[in-house]
């Protein structure tokens, strides 16, 4: 709704007032989001007291400390993780956003809030749901010990697979929503057409379907991808310490080694990647049939 | 007619749509070459007909053969047959040039091949200078053409039009009326096309079938439909018809005895030769506007027929004069009259006149 | 693609119960009899009563009951300012905050909660459920703003423009026409905002202080010291709360 300048109210009037309505939620906003954030940005330059207290000495140590081979690594396979689930929420959320973006108007709406009500739902509970099915004594093993299919329980908790599982069902909605308004928004008969045309199923959604929802695509993924990295509860709960990930390394630094510079340092390199990511994504999400308006 | 090869042979098509069909036992054929168009209002079932060819719906029953092979379970993308799309639905992240070079680069043809037919196609619409445009860049009329220019330069069998200038302005769909047609010449393919504009329908096609709720009521050339409709809806749907429905009273000769509710009196009619009428079988009579002529003497020439009516409306329109004549308390008729006499038409409403026309321009339907 | 619906389906379906199974695994077996969490050993409701019995568990949802009403109604205040007071800007200016507002939504979790522990540390604040409670607020904002502008959108220009021609200020347009017409779509933001607050456990796990136990904190401490179907009890009554603040709050915006 645009407030209308004319008709008595002075164009200044109504801007003033505007910004008597911001002033309050944009000085909360800076003062607990954006100042705390520089905060975390000096005190990674900072050093650490013995006692875990911060000394006012900037540096670039904490940087260097985190090229040794037990971040680094760590660092590296959060990466692969975040990746990799961000590829099997791809591979998955593909055809659910497909069905629902070709069904009738009134299924769409029943599929979207069905896809969406996990998500609503308590995320430590949802991460405590797998614990219960792939732990040693869980659902899993007891079913597949039953039916005689193996013979000792199986270790699944505790492990890569299992953090990726917990991220995989943890983030679906997120690739499934802006999937689905790509392909609602692409024109149907163009599918058909280079039906008509004689490309094959593939070659249809390769030449045709991808690139015209690659923003659809690029946000998902990145909807996907960014919270993956920084997880902290699926690999805290499900993850064991071989399966730490960068959320879980700052947790560590802060709250159990104390060394908040360190833990600051990770914070920052965290966020380094979420912006690049941002910043690539929207350079490139910019649909291919826009490409004149660049001209 | 010269017996033609037929191009596309459908028999007895059905089509549900739920409860209701859509496409009700509709059977044609096409000949090679021809400019074959499926008419009807919107919902008559001759998009799903379209789509059905193409290969995008499947028939509930029946059959469709093309070039005498049967199409039950070939894909869309394995029919010789190409669809220019209603939307057009251009591509609209590939050029001018991809967009036409689609469909060869998906049959698989070599590279030095795919440009010159992609030239010759953009050359047959007359668009090589913009090959290099998106979609978006062009006006209503070049997309048509970009759409036409794709199909055609798969060189199918038969080319499929949906409603393909309804998206245009007025005036660029004349022009494109006549383009289609030289364009269709030129490539030499069947095309089937679909519309509910009587105009189109009858300016561009060899042969016209007429759809109304799922069937096909009458096929026949243009001419065939406007001057002897065998429905009434045909001939309501083709042009403006006047009509009088009555009960044959009695049979003389070639003449007959009608009696309509909405005259009084009975009128006399002579009836074409062959025409299969009882006594109390019901009739209806159908006159083109343009086929009436008034005047103020109820005695015609022989051969004539006439009615005594009164002026209720005169429409100047240009070339003509558009009358609305009543005969009767619920019956008006529509009577052209061409603006060269006008002179001599100083009719105002009020005036009673006679309406008159020839014998044999009457066409008579039983029901 | 047409006749491609079949399997498309399947997949969708078998998305559904990826998405659904485990949930129901778990509140199936909140009503086991059984200690052994994963074996079926007949209906019960003895997990649910020794929840009722568990003064701390009680406490902590108390405390989860106080954040969030409160942080709501303060996400609220300053939301719906937010995004009435937007609307009175011009493009460019009005597109900047918006993004800068939503950066809060995009950025990990964890960040927030570690700059907020440094921030309240370094600002020597102690600890506390009123910790909690600011960070709450601070990532409903956004949630309340973008829900509340959706519908600031939908509604008809026209209408602030027959206020002012019927002689309203700009202050009483708002009064009476925009707030009350964005009545449903606020109530929808605070339920919205109430459900991410019980269930928010990351950055409360960063801002509470000693003794500031929430719901979530304390179901993570259950978990962390061993499986027991009390766990799963509490799960479902989670999962049903929630859904129903959800739906009652979609509810709402829709209208």
């Amino acid at each position: 709704m645009k407030i209308p300048s004319p008709a008595g109210w002075a164009e200044s009037s109504g801007r003033t007032v505007s910004w008597w309505l911001l002033g309050p939620g944009l000085l909360w906003m800076g003062l607990l989001f954006f100042v705390p954030l520089c905060l975390v940005v000096v005190i990674s330059f900072a050093g650490r007291g013995t006692y875990g207290g911060i000394v006012w000495s900037f540096s670039l140590t904490n940087y260097l400390d985190l090229l040794h081979p037990l971040y680094a690594r760590i660092l590296g396979q959060s990466i692969l993780m975040a990746a990799g689930t961000t590829l099997l929420c791809l591979i998955m959320g593909f055809p659910l956003a497909y069905y629902i973006a070709r069904a009738a108007p009134g299924r769409q709406r029943i599929w979207l809030l069905l896809v969406m009500i996990p998500f609503w739902t308590n995320f430590l509970v949802r991460t405590y749901a797998w614990m219960f099915i792939l732990r040693t004594e869980g659902l899993l093993n007891t079913l597949l010990l039953k039916l005689g299919l193996i013979a000792a329980p199986i270790e699944l908790l505790y492990s890569n697979t299992a953090v990726v599982i917990g991220l995989v069902y943890g983030y679906l909605p997120f690739m499934v929503l802006p999937l689905y308004v790509a392909l609602e928004r692409m024109d149907r008969t163009l599918v058909e057409a280079a039906w008509d045309l004689y490309a094959t199923r593939w070659a249809v959604f390769w030449r045709i379907i991808l690139p015209l929802t690659r923003p659809g695509v690029i946000a998902g993924c990145l909807l996907v991808f960014i919270p993956s990295l920084g997880a902290f509860l699926t690999p805290d709960l499900l993850g064991g310490a071989r399966s730490m990930m960068i959320g879980n390394l700052i947790q560590h630094e802060f709250l159990v080694a104390r060394d908040w510079p360190l833990g600051a340092a990770i914070s920052c390199v965290l966020m380094l990647c979420v912006v690049g990511m941002m910043s690539w994504s929207l350079r490139t999400a910019k649909p291919l049939s826009q490409r004149e308006h660049e001209s | 007619m010269v017996d033609q090869p037929t191009s596309i042979d459908i028999a007895s098509l059905v089509k549900r749509h739920g409860a209701t069909l859509a496409v009700d036992h509709v059977s044609l054929s096409v000949r090679r070459g021809e400019f074959f168009s499926l008419l009807g209002p919107s919902g008559a079932g001759k998009t799903s007909v379209l789509r059905m060819i193409a290969g995008f719906e499947t028939p509930d029953e029946g059959t469709i053969r093309i070039d005498g092979r049967s199409m039950e379970a070939v894909p869309p993308n394995r029919r010789p047959v190409n669809l220019v799309f209603q939307s057009y639905a251009l591509f609209p992240h590939l050029t001018v040039a991809e967009n036409v070079a689609f469909g060869p680069r998906m049959q698989g043809a070599p590279r030095g091949e795919i440009t010159s037919r992609v030239r010759v196609a953009l050359d047959m619409v007359k668009l090589t200078s913009k090959e290099e445009r998106l979609p978006a860049q062009l006006s209503g009329g070049e997309q048509q053409r970009v759409a036409l220019a794709r199909a055609l330069v798969n060189r199918p069998a038969v080319l499929l039009l949906d409603e393909p200038l309804s998206a245009l302005d007025q005036q660029l769909r004349q022009e494109m009326q006549v383009e289609l047609k030289s364009i269709q010449e030129r490539a030499g393919c069947t095309f089937v096309c679909v519309t509910h504009h009587q105009e189109e329908a009858l300016t561009m096609s060899d042969r016209v079938a007429v759809m109304h709720q799922g069937r096909v009521l009458q096929i026949g050339s243009p001419q065939d439909l406007y001057e002897s409709p065998t429905t009434a809806f045909v001939a309501r749907f083709i042009g403006v018809s006047n009509e009088l429905r009555g009960i044959v009273r009695r049979i003389d000769g070639d003449r007959a005895l009608v009696q309509s509710p909405d005259l009084t009196g009975e009128i006399r009619i002579v009836l074409p030769i062959h025409t299969p009428v009882r006594e109390g079988s019901a009739v209806t009579v159908l006159l083109r506007p343009e086929r009436l002529r008034l005047s103020t003497e109820a005695r015609g020439l022989s051969g004539e027929q006439s009615l005594a009516a009164s002026v209720d409306k005169v429409l100047y329109s240009g070339s003509d004069r558009h009358y609305m004549v009543r005969l009767g308390e619920r019956l008006v008729w529509n009577v052209r009259v061409p603006n060269d006499e006008s002179g001599r038409n100083g009719l105002v409403r009020g005036n009673a006149i006679h309406v008159r026309w020839q014998v044999s321009d009457a066409v008579v339907l039983i029901e | 693609m047409k006749e491609a619906g079949g399997w498309l389906w399947r997949l969708s379906l078998a998305n559904l119960l990826f998405l659904y199974g485990p949930i129901a695994v778990l509140i199936f077996f909140s009503f086991n009899a059984s200690r052994l969490s994963a074996t079926w050993q007949g209906w019960s409701l003895q997990w649910y009563r020794t929840l009722w019995a568990n003064q701390a568990l009680l406490a902590a949802a108390a405390n989860s009951l106080w954040v969030a009403t409160v942080s709501t109604l303060l996400a609220l205040m300053l939301g719906v300012c937010l995004a009435v007071g937007l609307e009175g800007l011009s493009g460019r200016r009005q597109r900047q905050i918006e993004q800068a507002m939503l950066i809060p939504l995009v950025i990990p979790e964890v960040m927030m909660g570690v700059s907020l522990l440094l921030f309240f540390v370094l600002m020597q604040v102690p600890l506390s459920l009123t910790t909690v409670i600011l960070g709450h607020a601070l990532f409903n904002v956004p949630v309340v703003m973008i829900i509340v502008r959706a519908r600031l959108r939908k509604l008809d220009p026209r209408l602030l423009e027959v206020a002012a021609d019927l002689g309203a200020s700009y202050w009483d347009a708002l009064r009476h026409v925009t707030i009350p017409l964005l009545r449903p779509a606020i109530l929808g933001a605070g339920l919205m905002a109430f459900t991410i607050s019980l269930d928010d456990f990351i950055v409360t796990f960063f801002t509470a202080g000693p003794g500031a136990t929430t719901l979530p904190l304390k179901v993570y401490s259950m978990i962390k010291s061993g499986m027991s179907p009390e766990i799963n009890a509490l799960s479902a009554l989670f999962v049903i709360s929630s859904m129903g603040l959800i739906g009652l709050s979609l509810l709402l915006q829709r209208r």
